[in-house]
Formats: C-alpha cells, structure tokens, sequence
C-alpha cells in the first residue's frame, strides 16, 4: 500500500491505495463519486474523463499514484453553491444527453476545451470531443449545449 | 531502478500505451518507474543546429508550439492525428517512439525528418540513428537500463516543407497506412534533401529509401511523384487486420505518398 494526499473537488484527502489501483476505480469505489463512468476500460470511450490540475485525462489509463499531491476534479465538483455550472445547464436546456452515460464525461472535456478556447467554432468543439463517445444523441445537441456554454461564460453569464 | 530490476522493471511516461497493455496482461512489469516528474525532460528548443525535443514533452505541448508550428508544422501535423485530446494530454513523444509500436505516427515523421535519438544509460549517452533504433516488431535498441532522453532533428535549410498523411477508420484509431514526407528545394526547384517515412505498413517503421534516392537531386515532376509512389508501395510489406488487406493498404499508401509529395513540393514552394 501506498500513501496518497489528493484533492478532490477542492477538499483535500489522504488514503491508502495498491499502486496498481486505477485513478477511476479510487474515484468511484475509494471515494464513492460514481458520477465518472467506466464506459470500456480500454482507454476508447472518455466516459471515465476527469480533469488533473485542470487537464482533461481518462482516469481508466492512470494509476492513482501519479495523481499523488495533484487536484482531480469530477463531475460532482461542477456545481458551485447549488447552480449549476454553464456546461451543465447547456446540456439540459439544449437536451445534450439522452441516457446520460457518457454526460459526465462529455461535460469535464467540455469544461477544459472551453477554457483552452473560449469560442470554439462546430469543428473545434467536434474536434475537442473526438475522445468522448455517445452511442445516444448523435451529437447535435453536445455541440448545441457545449455552444450554449460557450456564449453564456463569455458574455458574463446570459446567453444571448 | 533500472540498473537494480533490469527486465522486471519498465519505464512508465504517458502510460497511454504501457497501461492498456498491462490491462491486456501483454506486459507485466514487476517495477514501474514513474519518469513523469523529471521536468527537464519536457522541452522544446532550436540549438546547435537541431531542433531538440524532450523525450517527455506531451503531445499536446507539440501541437502547440509556435517553433514547431512555423518550422516543423509536419510534426504538429503528425501530433495531431495521435488518438485524442485526453490522450495527448498524457502521451510522451519519447514513448512514441519507445514503445516500438510500427503503428505509432511520430516514428515516420522522424525517419523523414533524419532525427536522432539520444539515449542515456549508464556509461552515459549515446545518439542513435533513427533508422537503426527500430530493430523489430516493438524492438528498439534501447537497453533495459537506458533511457530515451532527446530528439535531435536537423535544422533544415533551403526551402523546406512536409507532409503526414495518415488513413485511419476514426479518430482515435491507428493508421491503415501512413507516410511522412520531409523535402528542401533549392531555388531551380531541384530536391537537395528528402525523407520518406511509413506507418504501419511493416513489422517496423519503415524509410522508403528507393523512393528517396529516385527524388534526390532531381526536379519532382509529376511522373516521378507517380513511380516513386509505386516504389514506396512496392517495398511496403503491410499485413492484414480489420483495417483492411493487404492489397487495400498498398494501394492507399501508394496514393497518398503521391499526395504527400504534391503536398510537400507545393507547401515548399510557398503555395499551402
Ligand atoms: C485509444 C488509443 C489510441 C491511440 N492512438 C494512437 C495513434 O493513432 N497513433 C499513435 O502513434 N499512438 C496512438 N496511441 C498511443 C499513444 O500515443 C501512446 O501514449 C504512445 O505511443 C506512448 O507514449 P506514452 O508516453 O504514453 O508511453 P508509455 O505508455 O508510458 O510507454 C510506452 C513504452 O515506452 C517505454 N518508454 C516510454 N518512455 C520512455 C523513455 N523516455 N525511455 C525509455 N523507454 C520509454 C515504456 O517503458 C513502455 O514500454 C493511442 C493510445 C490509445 C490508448
Ligand atoms: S472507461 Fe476510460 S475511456 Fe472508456
Ligand atoms: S447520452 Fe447515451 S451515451 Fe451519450
């Protein structure tokens, strides 16, 4: 076993883990987050996406040892005193998700894309996805929502 | 570590390919020796007439070099094509090359670009040329204790483009072929310097060298471009997979070796 100190969603944790143990498995089963989905283990799908010092990563291909003295955020950090975040609220008003599985995924890649690039055209945010897979919408609507996002945290909070 | 464990322990960088191979039980260190906090090892600088490149700079840090994007867009090209933002985000250009995979990109772009590799161990460091560093199917000449420190790359003169075109079914998916194409012209348009690398077309990353040696020194015509494509099918050696056959990748390569060296002539000239 190892010692790791990690923040998580802002609030600082310390554990004991098997260096072997996976940083999706210690999210979902050491820290019962279950909002990070494990969609194919194989490092395919993006559903399993969490950010690492505010880096897009999928936490299916890190050990939780490397993150060890880093800050992991997850989905259920998104939410700052009970509002939602934009990416959130842009996947609901625009209907981004239909069973929801790859959303939280989908919403923490969203979150890095749209701080690396605060306007991104259709082929941006495409491109910017292409790691994240939906077997539901077809994606019409995550690039609707991701743009709703996008016009709603550049213009200081309204969307129009 | 490496000196102590020897074949038991395995350098981890990205983790990108080494971990799914772990979870396929294809490799089973017994040691992992994490290299991710050697910083130093992460940059991106032009000096002493190469372009050198830390072994552990990021993918992502590639694409977004000015330096590489204004003089070796062909590596940010080829970076680009590389899984997916979340995996570039991690993936080393060092392991890249390390793993020793013929279906990794940057190897053929740096077959074209006659990069050299240098490599730390023990008794110190030793440069190797690229094209002796892959020695077979996920075979390199590096040594279980050794490591991949740096990637030399000449810096090139006269005017100089290049190329990566890579086939693939999907983002995210290795190449059905791949060629990197790197040339300089001079000013009568004649070719003083060419390389040719191909992705996944044989049990290694493979230079076209005949197709290289027909271009040089020559002015590229359109009827070269076309048997030095032949060429570069023809020494190819691909095997069949779910990407396709064998005569299907041939074929493909043939092509877009044309279209890359269109592609590198024309971007040489000035023209995109
Ligand atoms: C879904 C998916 C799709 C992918 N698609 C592509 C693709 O299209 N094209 C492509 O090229 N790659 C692709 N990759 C592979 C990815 O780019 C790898 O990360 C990369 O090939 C290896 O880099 P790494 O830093 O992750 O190395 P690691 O996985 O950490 O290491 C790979 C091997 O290299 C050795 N190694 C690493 N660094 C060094 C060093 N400095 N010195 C000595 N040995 C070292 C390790 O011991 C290990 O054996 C894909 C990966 C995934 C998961
Ligand atoms: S579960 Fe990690 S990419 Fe699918
Ligand atoms: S909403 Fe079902 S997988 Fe995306």
């Amino acid at each position: 076993m190892t010692s790791v100190t990690i923040k998580v969603n802002g609030a600082e944790t310390t554990s004991d883990v098997e260096p072997r143990l996976l940083l999706v498995h210690y999210i979902r089963e050491n820290l019962n987050l279950t909002g990070t989905h494990i969609g194919c283990e194989t490092s395919h799908c993006g559903a399993c996406t969490v950010l690492v010092d505010g880096k897009s990563v999928k936490s299916c291909t890190m050990f939780t040892v490397q993150v060890d003295g880093k800050e992991i955020s997850t989905v259920e950090g998104l939410v700052t005193e009970g509002a939602l975040h934009p990416v959130q609220e842009g996947f609901t008003e625009e209907h981004g998700l239909q069973c929801g599985f790859c959303t939280p995924g989908m919403m923490m890649r969203s979150v890095e894309l749209l701080t690396l690039n605060p306007k991104p055209n259709e082929e941006e945010i495409r491109y910017g996805i292409s790691g994240n897979l939906c077997r539901c919408t077809g994606y019409v609507n995550i690039v609707k929502a991701i743009q709703y996002a996008s016009n709603k945290m550049s213009n200081g909070g309204t969307t129009e | 570590m490496l000196q102590t464990h020897g074949e038991d322990a395995k350098i981890l960088a990205g983790g990108q390919s080494l971990i799914p191979m772990m979870k396929l039980r294809l490799a089973a260190p017994k040691y992992l020796v994490d290299i991710n906090g050697i910083s130093e090892l992460e940059y991106i600088r032009e000096e002493d007439g190469f372009l050198r490149i830390g072994t552990l700079t990021r993918e992502v840090a590639v694409e977004e070099s000015e330096l590489i994007k204004s003089k070796y867009g062909i590596i940010a090209e080829t970076a680009k094509t590389i899984a997916d933002p979340q995996i570039r985000n991690l993936a080393t250009v060092g392991g890249n090359l390390a793993h020793g995979d013929p279906g990794n990109d940057h190897p053929a772009t740096m077959i074209a670009l006659k990069a050299q590799v240098v490599i730390a161990g023990p008794e110190g460091d030793r440069s190797v040329d690229i094209n002796d560093f892959f020695e077979g199917f996920f075979e390199t000449s590096l040594k279980p204790n050794e490591i991949l420190k740096e990637l030399k790359i000449p810096i090139p003169s006269g005017k100089s483009a290049g190329s990566y075109i890579k086939i693939k079914r999907k983002i995210g998916d290795f190449a059905a072929a791949g060629v990197a194409v790197q040339l300089s012209l001079d000013d009568s348009g004649t070719c003083r310097s060419i390389g040719i690398g191909l992705t996944n077309v044989d049990s290694v990353p493979l230079r076209a060298k005949r197709s290289e040696d027909l271009l040089l020194g020559k002015q590229i015509t359109d009827e070269l471009i076309k048997e030095a494509s032949q060429l570069a099918s023809d020494d190819s050696n691909p095997t069949e997979d779910l990407r396709g056959s064998e005569e299907y990748k041939k074929s493909i390569l043939r092509v877009i070796t044309g279209r890359a060296l269109k592609s590198a002539v024309s971007r040489a000239n000035g023209d995109m």
